[in-house]
């Protein structure tokens, strides 16, 4: 008997039952169709943190106090080893530009304006914030050095902190209270986006002596560098570590890269991925163990149908890639289903959701790959049980 | 099984010289024996059953249930082996074949037609007729072709594409004989085909073997326990506890000895 032959009578078979085929693909269906989303979120939280931190210039190094941990994206040990503001004179000298480094302070605190009253993340930055992140400013103007050198008490709002708080008017010029502090707006930045839901431009800015006296802080939370150019990354990377380590032999700091974020968010996300797929894919395992369980009350309940193709000239092979093929048939469809819920509705996530899903082109081609395959290691077991049915005891089966 | 049995036929060859030149032996069973173990006890359903069918032969095998007769028409189909003797179907020794020629033999020499029909409830009458060619490797087309005209020769050329629910019981075996027909075996081995149907369809059933048998010249083995059945064939053996009781054929001396009814 025929490859397509074979396909031809397996396809009548599962038509016979149509529900029952439904039914036992079921599994397979809701695996594959789990496996599609999970592995689209993945890659779109990918594509999407990529190319925010590639946004921020791929020539830009963080120096943060203690041992990046290249587990959890944080460093441990702050509390520790700290950096001063002046520890940024250093990194400038390294660099060989002052405006090249700013320092930064992150906490948050209860911000009102008039009736409206929100906690929001509040930066402690200095002057050099919208040239070091290329952040440009779209209202009025960033505080100056001389503003913060003289603790002056004013802000710079994230575009959507202004829409908070003024809604359809200019906040530059207004008054905000930030901590119970009284600042005033002299600029608003230029929108940046949401990563995850969670927007940048939630935030107020104001100068770090200003920041470091609000929250009784005397450090500050790291320096961004930029460099002059992308090729200088690495080399200037140690330098600037180097110059720390050499001013503060006791303590740990370290100068992390755009590559090195990458790849940590890589690896993370990979991993993440790969437990939720796994965990999707059990889905699979026992979709696959149902339609092992369908086939083998099939092949009981056709007992006669085998005994009589076998008394007809069926040899056991034949029989045994019927129903094979009636497995690997029922599975695939099941995987073309799935692939089709899969796709579609990680589309529909990424459209309709604030998470980020894309459809990795491999993706529907693995699922199927797969869907087959559990089609033929689940139904080898039945395939050769009814391949190895004796005819005669076969045909008197009732 | 090392005694003889008394054996009331010849040993085969014996009869040759009444026969005509041109005719071969479809099946040859010598001295065979079939026996079943279930666990320490051994049944032994054949103890040394020896005869010969001709090509074009028609024969009824005839025996009570528990005869053996059943497990005589499973060798005959070459659906199992003999535990010990020489059974030769188309020529073939059924002891030296694998399981896969076993089943190319049956699909080339036997012609089966049940008690039960045994037709595949879903498929056509067309599809099931063809069934055998499928395993043959013949092409969809000349399948259904072939089977046509198979279901035409038993009068069924108007149910092609019937289904066997709507077809009558007399109708459905009338495909199983189509079916049986297809593959143009040399041997139809029949079991109880009218054991299912009334005796008008019965009746029209029997004609149907024998007008193939006497036109195609398909020798046709009867499987029955009703000497009603069997006494139409031109030859009877008698089969009973395991061995040839009675074998008409010895007694009339030549195998294609007509009107032996």
């Amino acid at each position: 008997m025929k490859g397509l032959e074979a396909f031809r009578v397996a396809l009548d078979a599962l038509r016979g039952n149509r529900l029952r085929s439904l039914l036992t693909t079921l599994g397979i269906v809701i695996g594959i169709a789990a496996v599609i989303v999970v592995v689209s979120i993945g890659a779109g939280a990918r594509q999407q943190i990529e190319s925010q931190v590639e946004g921020l210039g791929s020539n830009l190094i963080l120096v943060v106090p203690g041992q990046f941990d290249t587990q959890n994206l944080s460093s441990n040990a702050a509390a520790v080893s700290t950096l001063q503001r002046d520890d940024g004179d250093l990194l400038a000298d390294v660099v060989g530009d002052p405006d090249a480094v700013t320092a930064r302070l992150t906490s948050g605190a209860q911000v009102r304006a008039g009736a409206v009253e929100q906690f929001v993340t509040v930066q402690g930055s200095d002057q050099n914030l919208p040239e070091v992140f290329t952040r440009p400013v779209a209202e009025g103007q960033f505080f100056t050095g001389t503003d913060v050198e003289a603790r002056r008490r004013v802000a710079v709002l994230g575009s959507r902190t202004a829409e908070t708080f003024f809604p359809g008017a200019d906040p530059v010029g207004r008054q905000i209270t930030v901590a119970g502090t009284r600042f005033q707006v002299v600029g608003v930045l230029a929108e940046q986006g949401e990563s995850f839901g969670v927007s940048q431009d939630n935030e107020v800015h104001v100068p770090i002596t200003v920041a470091q006296r609000l929250f009784g802080l005397q450090r500050v939370d790291a320096f961004a560098v930029k460099s002059p150019s992308a090729a200088q990354v690495p080399e200037l990377s140690r330098r600037l570590w180097r110059v720390l380590k050499a001013e503060y032999p006791d303590q740990t700091f370290s100068a992390v890269t755009q590559t090195q974020i990458l790849g940590v968010i890589g690896d993370i996300l990979g991993l993440l991925t790969a437990v939720l797929a796994a965990i999707a894919g059990i889905s699979l395992l026992v979709g696959g163990v149902g339609v092992s369980n369908i086939m083998l009350v099939s092949v009981r309940e056709r007992t006669r149908e085998i005994g009589l193709r076998k008394a007809l000239g069926a040899r056991q092979r034949d029989v045994l890639v019927q129903f094979l093929v009636e497995a690997v048939l029922l599975t695939s469809v099941g995987g073309v289903i799935g692939i089709a819920l899969g796709v579609s509705g990680s589309l529909l996530i990424d459209g309709l959701s604030p998470l980020p899903a894309s459809v990795e082109w491999w993706s529907p081609v693995v699922a199927f790959v797969v869907s087959a395959a559990v089609g033929v290691f689940f139904g080898v077991f039945p395939a050769r049980r009814a391949g190895r049915l004796d005819p005669v005891v076969a045909l008197r089966a009732d | 099984m090392d005694e003889q049995p008394v054996d009331e036929q010849p040993a085969p060859g014996v009869p040759a010289p009444a026969r005509p030149a041109s005719r071969r032996a479809a099946i040859e069973a010598v001295d065979v024996t079939r026996s079943y173990s279930f666990g320490d006890t051994t049944v032994q359903a054949l103890r040394g059953v020896s005869f010969t069918v001709d090509d074009g032969e028609y024969t009824a095998i005839v025996g009570p249930s528990g005869s053996g007769k059943s497990t005589l028409m499973h060798l005959l189909g070459c659906l199992d082996r003999p535990t010990s003797g020489t059974l030769r179907v188309g020529g073939r020794d059924l002891r030296e074949l694998s399981d896969a020629e076993l089943a190319e033999l049956r699909n080339r020499e036997i012609g089966f037609v049940f008690q039960a029909f045994q037709l595949l409830p879903r498929s056509t009458a067309v599809d099931n007729v063809a069934l055998p060619l499928l395993y043959r490797g013949v092409k969809g087309a000349e399948r259904r072709e072939r089977a046509a005209q198979s279901l035409r020769a038993v009068g069924l050329g108007h149910r092609l594409t019937h289904r066997p629910t709507q077809m009558s019981g007399g109708e459905q075996q009338r495909v199983a004989i189509a079916r049986a027909l297809v593959g143009e075996p040399r041997i139809l081995l029949a079991d109880e085909p009218t054991g299912n149907l009334d005796s008008r369809n019965g009746a029209e059933v029997m004609r149907i073997l024998e007008q193939l048998n006497a036109e195609r010249g398909v020798a046709v083995v009867l499987v029955t326990h009703d000497d009603e059945v069997a006494g139409r064939a031109r030859r009877q053996v008698r089969v009973r506890d395991g061995l040839v009781e009675r074998d008409t054929a010895a007694e009339h001396g030549t195998a294609a000895g007509g009107g032996a009814a």
